[in-house]
């Protein structure tokens, strides 16, 4: 649409509201970023650059903990999620409708419609009853909790990239008499590759975002990053939390641009 | 291998080997492979909701959880109270109406906010060199993809009374005091827009991309103004954008939790808070299970009439 001189698409004050609404969005996280490395204790005035906020976050031992808790549970979460909906993208996907299709959609997407606050108090009911008959209070709620609401995140990547795949190359296997699975094994899989990890990639970042429902799953002592945020948040809050915020933000960054760039890739 | 008849064109196409991956349309794989998927949904994700069904017809427990009797009387409590003094008297429960229309009104001006903010920020997007659009479009899409817990901590962090903006107003001396903005409306307003405006920008960016640049010239051409031409050419073709990125704002915002909780404080509470109320100081399992199942259904219309007017647009484009 860009062309020089006169155009119908520039419209006055359009250009100047857009910018100003990219600086909103960032100038409050550039802002949290830029306070991580005050040496002050205040998150307004700047008293000079230091790294004692990320000293401090980095001694605390409960900070370690449900960091290491975090990481855990997306990497099992999605993990599992994306190994199951690579399997339902593989059912789901070119074939012709069939009865039941619908309802598999609806079921696979159903994290994504109701509000988290309505999953999280259901699985509270739920576990809760659980808990009571068997007495497990481990992490296997929130794997269960998280890796269902990853399910429909690593999907759609995964779907995406098997609904534009090329399938001339699956043929000349089957052509080579090569049996379904080695077809599979050797051809479907590594073509698939790039979507599946978009897949855990995307399960990952989900999982690591979730607040509500593990704040609602979780038991004693099974705090996650966000849920220890929160916590913290209605506090007194110190530059400690903008130094654990920027490297959290960091990590879901780098895993976003993984995300991006893998489901970039030509099929 | 047993070919069925799958494709439309019938089965004289299908005499070539059958592709590997298509074992899935031997009837029964498909199940076999959706069943590890389907499982863990509904054992964490769908099944739970029934249970607060069965949970929003059965009587409190003091202490929280359940007595197995039925009972009708959380879902009569959702918008009526009992008189103190005369239980068989109903009214309307001031306080639960007040929360509603809060949250109602709160996820319906944050839309507004986003629309307003989102169609320049979409245009703009749309009417950069094809190399840079990419480039403008990830910088909408970061912010949604981070940690939504970090940007309403950020913003907080904004809009405190020692926060950057009246630090900024203190010293240029244009207030005395600081203005109190966190733990207000404002506030939750102001986060909840905030964290969900990508959600606007990319449908209204979908929609603009698609829209064919003659159109706009030919009614320049025909002596309409830049504003006429965006309000009878551009905005009547952008309209499905609209409408998908408000439904896609007013959801999530109407079952807000984390932002009213962290920016709103103690008094400003929206229906997720008062959600959370019921399974935690309330000790009204019930009442809360009630409530949960009201928001449900308030998404879940939201959610019916906009897929009817999508079934609509799309009828009307088949038959014009």
């Amino acid at each position: 649409m860009a062309r020089t001189g006169f155009s119908i698409t520039r419209l006055p004050g359009f250009g100047a509201i857009a910018i100003a609404t990219f600086l909103m969005l960032y100038i409050p996280i550039l802002t949290l970023v830029v306070f991580s490395f005050n040496a002050q204790a205040s998150m307004s005035q700047w008293g000079g650059f230091s790294l004692q906020w990320y000293e401090a976050a980095y001694n605390n031992r409960q900070v370690r903990d449900v960091s290491i808790r975090s990481l855990w549970l997306a990497v099992v979460a999605s993990g599992i999620a994306t190994a199951v909906a690579t399997l339902a993208a593989l059912g789901t996907t070119r074939t012709s409708r069939f009865p039941g299709q619908t309802m598999i959609y609806a079921l696979i997407n159903q994290p994504l419609m109701v509000p988290e606050i309505v999953t999280g108090v259901a699985l509270l009911i739920f576990f809760a009853a659980i808990k009571v008959q068997t007495g497990y209070t481990g992490m296997g709620y929130l794997v269960a909790a998280h890796t269902a609401f990853c399910i429909p995140f690593a999907y759609l990547p995964i779907k995406a990239r098997l609904e534009t795949m090329d399938l001339t190359l699956e043929r000349a296997a089957a052509d080579l008499y090569a049996t379904s699975f080695q077809a599979f094994r050797h051809i479907t899989l590594p073509l698939l590759m790039p979507g599946i990890l978009a897949g855990f990639m995307l399960g990952f970042v989900i999982s690591l975002d979730t607040v509500v429902i593990t704040e609602f799953v979780k038991s004693a002592g099974q705090d996650t990053l966000p849920t220890y945020m929160l916590g913290q948040l209605r506090r007194q809050v110190t530059p400690e939390m903008n130094a654990i915020a920027t490297l959290f933000l960091l990590l879901s960054l780098c895993a976003v641009t993984v995300f991006f760039l893998l489901s970039r890739k030509r099929a | 291998m047993a070919v069925r008849d799958l494709s439309p064109a019938g089965p004289a196409v299908r005499d070539e080997p059958v592709p590997p991956a298509a074992v899935a349309d031997r009837h029964g794989w498909k199940w076999l492979l959706c069943a590890p998927a389907l499982t863990i949904l509904v054992f964490a994700a769908s099944g739970p909701l029934l249970i607060v069904l069965v949970y929003s017809f059965l009587t409190p427990a003091g202490f929280g959880g359940v007595v197995w009797e039925f009972s009708t009387e959380a879902w009569f409590r959702v918008f009526l109270a009992r008189d103190i003094f005369e239980p068989e008297l109903l009214g309307p429960n001031r306080a639960h109406l007040a929360i509603f229309w809060r949250s109602v009104s709160l996820a319906f001006q944050t839309a507004l906010i986003c629309a307003v903010l989102g169609f320049p920020t979409a245009w703009f997007i749309a009417t950069r060199p094809q190399r840079s659009r990419a480039v403008w479009l990830f910088l909408i899409t970061i912010p949604f993809w981070t940690n939504l817990l970090i940007r309403t901590f950020a913003i907080q962090e904004v809009i405190r009374n020692q926060g950057l903006i009246n630090t900024i107003l203190l010293k240029a001396g244009a207030i005395e005091a600081p203005i109190q903005m966190l733990y207000t409306d404002f506030a939750i307003l102001v986060g909840m827009a905030y964290v969900f405006l990508p959600l606007m920008v990319l449908p209204l960016y979908a929609a603009m991309d698609k829209l064919d640049i003659r159109l706009l010239e030919a009614g320049y051409d025909l002596y309409a103004s830049r504003w006429r031409v965006l309000r009878h050419i551009v905005l009547p073709l952008v309209k499905p954008g609209f409408i998908a990125g408000s439904i896609l704002v007013f959801i999530p915002a109407i079952g807000a939790y984390v932002t009213p909780r962290v920016l709103g404080g103690g008094r400003n509470m929206m229906l997720g808070n008062l959600i959370e109320l019921q399974f935690g100081q309330g000790r009204n399992w019930p009442l809360g299970a009630a409530l949960a199942m009201t928001l449900l259904i308030i998404v879940v219309a939201t959610l019916v009439v906009y897929m009817r007017y999508v079934g609509r647009q799309e009828e009307g484009r088949r038959d014009g």
